[in-house]
C-alpha cells in the first residue's frame, strides 16, 4: 500500500511488483488494482481530473519530461472526431528496461491508468503500442486485458458508469525510431516509422489526423496513484520541479543491475551504491550515462548528484528515459562511443540529411578511430559532424546520436588523442 | 509450405485478421500484425507472401514492401531454426557481448548473420533488446535468455542439436 503520507513514499508503479502473480486480475483486485477506478468514473470529471494530473507536477516518463496535465489540457474538446489515447511502451532507448517490469508484472496497473486517462480525455479507442520484441511481455497484457473485458473493466459501459472504452495491443517490428511519438503514430498507421513535422501536435492532430495523446507507460501507470491521494499529495513527493518517483533501469558496470524506483532527487551515488550494490570495480564510475544512451555522459565529478530534471540539465545532460549506463575504470570509451554511432546509423529513418548522412559519417569515423587509424583532422572532421547535426532535423534522434561522440571527446580527450595516428600511413 | 504453393493463411488466421482490422479506423493498421503473423505462418516474407498479404489488407504491394524493408524484425529470406539474435549495445558490450558473439560464431563455423550449413542456427546482432539488467541478452526465436555466457550458448546448442537429431 502506498502511504498517504507523502513523505513516506518510497514508490509508485511498483508499489505492487513484487506481489506473485499480481498479473492476474484477481490477485491485482485484492491488492486494491481498480478499487479506485468506481469513483474516478462516478464522481470526478474530465477537468477535475486534469487539474489533479496538472497539480500533481507529474512530467512525461518517456524522455522528454512534459508535464503530463499541461499535454491533456492541449486536447481540443468537441471537434467532432474521435480522440485517441496511445501508450509508449516501445522501449527502445538503449539501457532502459523499465516498462517491461510494469508490463509483465502488474499489467493491470497501466490499464486502469489508461481508462483513467482515456476517461478524462473522452477516449473510446486506446492502443498500447509495444516494441515487437516483447513477445512475452504482449502476452502478459492480452491476457490482462482479456481479464479486464470480463470483469467489464473494459469495454462498453465500464461497471455501469456510461464510460466505454476499448485497448488493443500492438506490436512494433523492430525499430527505435517508433519511440518518437509521430513515429509511433505513422507506424500504428501501418507505415514505415518516420516522424512527422510538428505542429501540428498530436494532441490536435495525430492519429488518422485526429486528437491524440501519446504517453510513456510509467506516466500513465502514475495516474491511479495521483487520482486516489490527490495531485497536492504526489506534488509533496520528490524535489521541486521533479514531482514523485521515478523508475530508474542502471545497468552496466554495477553488481546488481536492474530497476529501482526512488523517489526523485536521489542521488546517483546512493542509487549506485546503496540501491545496485556499487561499481564491479573502483570506488567512482569513470562514465555514467543518465537517461538512455541519447544523454550527455556524466563523469566522477558528478557522482553525487540528485537525480531530478533540473540538476542533469545543469550538469549538461538529462534525466531521459531514467536509464542509467554506468562504466568502471575497465571501460573502453571510445568502444562504445563507437558501438552507439553504429546504432544511431542503424536506425536512423533516412528523411532528414543531417541525421541520414551525419550518423553514417559519425560511425565511419569512430571506427577509424577505434582501429587507431584517425588521424587529428578526422576527429576535427568528428566534432563538426557531431555539432552540426543536432537540432537540425525533424526529431531528436540526430541529437542522440551527436551526445556519445562530443561526450567522449569532452570527456576523454586523451584517451581520444592517444588513439589518433600522428602521420597518415 | 512447398516451394511452389501459393502463400494461404488458415481459415483461423483469416478470422482473427478480420476481427483484428476492425479495432483499428483503417485497415492498413493491421498490417505490422498480419506480417508478424504472415512470418510465423510461413517462416519468412517472400515476394508472394507479401502480394498475398497486401491482397488481404486491401493495399498496394509498394506499401507492403516499404513497411517490411523498414522494420528489422521482418525477414525476406528464411533463417535457421533457431535465430540467435545477440544484443551487442552498450549495456550488454560492458558485459562481454563481442566475446560472446565471437565463440558463437567459432563454435558453429559461420560468420555473423550466416546460417550453419545444417540450417540450424542462424547468428545475429542486435540492438538494445531493453533488458540490460540481464546483460548480456541473447533472443533465441524471440525468446529473451538473460545473462548468457559461453557455457550457457553450449548447452543450448548441444541440447537443440541432440533434439533435432532424436
Ligand atoms: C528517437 C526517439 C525515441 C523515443 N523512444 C521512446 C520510447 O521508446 N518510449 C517512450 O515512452 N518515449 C520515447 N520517446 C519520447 C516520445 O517521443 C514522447 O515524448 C513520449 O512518449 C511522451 O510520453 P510522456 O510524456 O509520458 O513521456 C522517444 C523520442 C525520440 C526522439
Amino acid at each position: 500500500m502506498i502511504p498517504s503520507d507523502p513523505k513516506q513514499v518510497t514508490q509508485i508503479c511498483f508499489d505492487r511488483i513484487r506481489i506473485p502473480d499480481q498479473r492476474r486480475l484477481e490477485v491485482a483486485r485484492a491488492n486494491g488494482a481498480y478499487s479506485f477506478l468506481p469513483t474516478v468514473l462516478n464522481e470526478f470529471n474530465s477537468e477535475q481530473i486534469i487539474e489533479e494530473v496538472k497539480k500533481s507536477g507529474l512530467r512525461g516518463r518517456g524522455g522528454a519530461g512534459f508535464p503530463t496535465g499541461l499535454k491533456w489540457s492541449f486536447v481540443p474538446r468537441n471537434t467532432g472526431k474521435p480522440t485517441y489515447l496511445l501508450c509508449n511502451a516501445d522501449e527502445g532507448e538503449p539501457g532502459t528496461f523499465k516498462d517491461r517490469d510494469i508490463m509483465r508484472y502488474d499489467p493491470h496497473l497501466l490499464i486502469e491508468g489508461m481508462i483513467m486517462a482515456g476517461y478524462a480525455l473522452g477516449v473510446r479507442d486506446a492502443y498500447i503500442y509495444i516494441r515487437g520484441e516483447f513477445v512475452a511481455e504482449a502476452r502478459v497484457l492480452n491476457e490482462a486485458i482479456a481479464e479486464a473485458y470480463a470483469a467489464n473493466l473494459l469495454g462498453e459501459n465500464i461497471l455501469g458508469s456510461g464510460y466505454s472504452m476499448h485497448l488493443t495491443v500492438h506490436r512494433g517490428a523492430g525499430a527505435y525510431i517508433c519511440g518518437e511519438e509521430t513515429a509511433l503514430i505513422e507506424s500504428l498507421e501501418g507505415k514505415p516509422g518516420r516522424p512527422r513535422f510538428k505542429p501540428p501536435f498530436p494532441a490536435v492532430e495525430g492519429f488518422y489526423r485526429c486528437p491524440t495523446v501519446v504517453n510513456n507507460v510509467e506516466t500513465l501507470s502514475t495516474i491511479p496513484a495521483i487520482l486516489k491521494h490527490g495531485g497536492d499529495w504526489h506534488a509533496a513527493i520528490g524535489a521541486p520541479n521533479s514531482a514523485g518517483c521515478k523508475i530508474f533501469s542502471v545497468s552496466g558496470h554495477v553488481n546488481r543491475p536492474g530497476n529501482y524506483e526512488v523517489p526523485m532527487g536521489t542521488p546517483l551515488k546512493t542509487l549506485i551504491e546503496d540501491y545496485c550494490g556499487g561499481l564491479k570495480r573502483g570506488t567512482v564510475p569513470k562514465a555514467i550515462i543518465p537517461g538512455g544512451s541519447s544523454a550527455p555522459w556524466l563523469t566522477s565529478e558528478h557522482y553525487e548528484l540528485p537525480l531530478t530534471f533540473d540538476d542533469l540539465v545543469k550538469a549538461g545532460s538529462m534525466l531521459g528515459s531514467g536509464a542509467i549506463i554506468v562504466m568502471d575504470e575497465t571501460a573502453d570509451v571510445i568502444k562504445i562511443a563507437r558501438r552507439l554511432s553504429h546504432f544511431y546509423a542503424h536506425e536512423s529513418c533516412g528523411q532528414c540529411t543531417p541525421c541520414r548522412e551525419g550518423t553514417g559519417w559519425l560511425e565511419r569515423l569512430m571506427i577509424r578511430l577505434e582501429a587507431g587509424k584517425a588521424r587529428a583532422s578526422d576527429i576535427e572532421v568528428l566534432r563538426d559532424a557531431a555539432e552540426h547535426m543536432a537540432g537540425r532535423t525533424i526529431c531528436a534522434l540526430a541529437d542522440g546520436a551527436a551526445a556519445p561522440v562530443l561526450s567522449m571527446l569532452k570527456h576523454f580527450p586523451e584517451e581520444v588523442r592517444a588513439r589518433v595516428v600522428e602521420k597518415a600511413a | 509450405m512447398t516451394m511452389n504453393e501459393a502463400p494461404r493463411f488458415s481459415e483461423e488466421r483469416l478470422q482473427e485478421i478480420q476481427a483484428l482490422v476492425a479495432r483499428y479506423p483503417g485497415p492498413q493498421s493491421a498490417l505490422l500484425p498480419v506480417l508478424h503473423m504472415a512470418q510465423e505462418d510461413f517462416g519468412y516474407l517472400s515476394l508472394d507472401v507479401q502480394k498475398y498479404v497486401a491482397e488481404v489488407l486491401g493495399l498496394t504491394l509498394i506499401q507492403v514492401r516499404e513497411v517490411v524493408t523498414f522494420y528489422t524484425m521482418f525477414r525476406e529470406q528464411p533463417c535457421g531454426k533457431y535465430l540467435m539474435e545477440v544484443c551487442t549495445n552498450a549495456s550488454c558490450m560492458l558485459n562481454g557481448a563481442d566475446e560472446l558473439v565471437r565463440h558463437m560464431c567459432d563454435k558453429l563455423g559461420i560468420k555473423v548473420g550466416e546460417t550453419t550449413p545444417d540450417g540450424m542456427f542462424t547468428v545475429t546482432e542486435v540492438e538494445c533488446a531493453g533488458a540490460c539488467s540481464g546483460a548480456p541478452v541473447v533472443q533465441i526465436n524471440n525468446v529473451y535468455h538473460e545473462n548468457v555466457d559461453a557455457a550457457y550458448i553450449d548447452a543450448f546448442i548441444e541440447k537443440a542439436s541432440k533434439e533435432d537429431a532424436a
